[in-house]
């Protein structure tokens, strides 16, 4: 399976297992979007660990997941991002604006705890 | 070890295929993780390129040496429509038709040597090569090995 | 006969047909003299004075593990137990100091000590002579070329491990305490140089988990736009990996000249001296006063 997403409490973990092709990552977001919506989520978590390239595609599609949920009520961080797929964002110019990045999964809850207790999410 | 590497590029699964072979090959050209992932990522973007605006096209990977680098070439090439104003292609903020660019200028920004070749009606090609300076071990083993 | 001097591989022993009879006459005579050869050996080591910067007793051990697993490897045709033999050896003695041309001529020694024994031994049947010599002199010659490779792929490796040490202690990342690093970069700050910079600088992340950055420039020698857009994309790259950078060590005259050049410091925060810079990432990482979500990665413009 390309990605196990679980529900977890108020959260929604989808973790990206290989790399997926262009029509897998499209079929992820709408998939996401129902889930958010369904489980009323209030945080959405995607990790890319497995991600050895993240491309302006990838980029678009991530910015749109989080759009996306923001709209159902959810705040999305990314995790996982590899150093060297840093380097290659940054190199390349990729604007994963207004999206949060976490180290792991525990930062990303620990930084979603804070936000979703505080009752509404950043302006942005 | 391969010299050379051609991927076809026909469908939305080609790609994954395409960013998996380069960074094989830059793998076994001894280039760093990081530099395999520019390489990959570069790659990505063009063969997407050939898959959303014109179907069909072929990547040829590479590899070349000179006394001093090893270095991998990337040629791109399809038989498509060919883009208007390359000139504006390859720059920042070109949105094109789909809105959404070309993802040239961040091809070009991760690369070392980029070049682009598109006719109306004959295609496009590009040619774009990553090089990397061996030091002194490496020369002396590949000396050794061959010698 | 291409050795592979990349790890681990074997050297296969290209010998003509090697007559299994004839092979095992060999290598019983290797065996039943084994005291007499050894002594002989040594002797010769110690005329030549190789291995100086060892004691006998030590070159005595040695010499015997060196004979036994070149007999085994004629035996076998498989070099596989002595270069990993010989791997080891290299890995004692070279930091003692041993050089290239002292293995391979203690080597070398020891094939001569054994074909000499070999005509002794049978010099007065020249033809069996002659067919013993054939399945030693290519089966010989490659011990001594897999023992050599051994030795030189040692050293490779030790050079190759202190060049990587040299590498990190140049661009030490310091962990003051949990989840803060401190980068402080020194001297020319080059494209090459920031580049592995920058991936030392993602890696501690990673590993210590860390919050917050502070990268110090006060040591850096010249400030000009180049520099600073390494400086941006280490910054913009960290955030990737959920760390706030601090920037310090920038003076405001300096910090100004950025911006006049159109370099945009305006999301990176920057603090003018070290010790502010600290103070500034203990109240990120301190942070849980609502209102204010300083201590997560701002989205970045």
């Amino acid at each position: 399976m390309s990605v196990a997403i679980l529900h977890q409490g108020e959260y929604v973990i989808a973790s990206i297992q290989s790399d997926l092709s262009d029509r897998e990552i499209m079929a992820l977001r709408d998939d996401l979007a129902t889930r958010v919506g369904e489980q009323r989520a209030r945080g959405l978590i995607v990790d890319v660990a497995a991600l050895d390239v993240i491309d302006s595609f990838v980029a678009r599609a991530l910015r749109s997941i989080a759009e996306t949920a923001r709209m159902r009520g959810a705040e999305t961080v990314i995790v996982g991002i590899q150093p060297d797929v840093a380097i290659a964002m940054v190199q390349f110019r990729l604007n994963l604006e207004p999206l949060r990045a976490a180290l792991d999964l525990d930062e990303a809850v620990r930084i979603l705890d804070r936000l979703v207790k505080r009752g509404s999410p950043d302006a942005g | 070890m391969p010299d050379e590497v051609h991927v076809t590029i026909g469908a939305d699964e080609d790609l994954v295929s395409a960013r998996a072979q380069a960074r094989a090959l830059a793998d076994q050209l001894g280039f760093s993780r990081t530099d395999a992932t520019l390489i990959a990522t570069a790659i990505s973007e063009i063969a997407r390129n050939i898959v959303v605006h014109v179907g069909q096209g072929e990547i040829v990977l590479r590899s070349m040496e000179d006394e001093r680098r090893r270095g991998l070439v990337v040629i791109a090439q399809d038989a498509g429509p060919g883009i208007r104003d390359v000139e504006a292609a390859v720059r920042d903020g070109y949105a094109g038709r789909t809105g959404l660019g070309l993802g040239l200028p961040g091809a070009r920004r991760l690369m070392d040597e980029f070049e682009i070749v598109s006719e109306p009606e004959r295609g496009t090609t590009v040619t774009m090569t990553k090089w990397r300076i061996p030091d002194e071990l490496e020369l002396l083993r590949e000396r050794r090995r061959s010698g | 006969m291409e050795p592979d001097d990349s790890d681990g591989t074997k050297v296969p022993i290209t010998a003509p047909a090697v007559d299994p009879d004839l092979l095992h006459e060999l290598v019983n005579h290797l065996r039943e003299n084994r005291e007499a050869l050894r002594e002989e050996w040594v002797r010769r080591i110690t005329e030549a004075k190789l291995l100086s910067v060892m004691e006998p007793d030590e070159i005595f051990s040695e010499v015997t593990a060196v004979y036994d697993n070149y007999v085994t490897a004629l035996e076998t045709g498989s070099v596989e137990t002595l270069q990993e033999y010989a791997r080891d050896l290299s890995e004692r003695i070279i930091p003692r100091g041993v050089e290239t041309d002292e293995v391979l001529g203690i080597v070398l020694l020891l094939r001569d000590v054994l074909a000499r024994s070999l005509f002794v031994n049978y010099q007065r049947d020249p033809e069996l002579l002659h067919r013993i010599l054939d399945s030693y002199e290519p089966a010989a010659n490659s011990i001594a070329v897999t023992v050599g490779v051994s030795f030189v792929d040692e050293r490779e490796r030790i050079i190759r491990e202190q060049q990587e040490s040299i590498r990190e202690l140049s661009t030490p990342v310091l962990q003051v305490r949990e989840r803060l690093l401190i980068l402080p970069i020194i001297g020319v700050l080059d494209s090459a140089r920031a580049r592995q910079l920058t991936e030392q600088l993602l890696a501690a992340i990673r590993d210590n988990r860390a919050r917050v950055v502070v990268i110090d420039v006060t040591g850096v020698a010249t400030i000009d736009m180049t520099v600073a857009n390494h400086l941006v994309q280490a910054v913009e790259a960290s955030r990737l990996m959920g760390a706030s950078a601090i920037l310090t060590g920038l003076s405001s005259r300096i910090a100004q000249t950025l911006v006049d050049l159109g370099v945009d410091l305006g999301t990176i925060k920057t603090v003018g001296d070290l010790e502010g810079g600290l103070e500034e990432a203990e109240r990120l990482l301190g942070t849980s006063a609502p209102g204010l979500d300083e201590a997560s990665p701002r989205p970045f413009q």
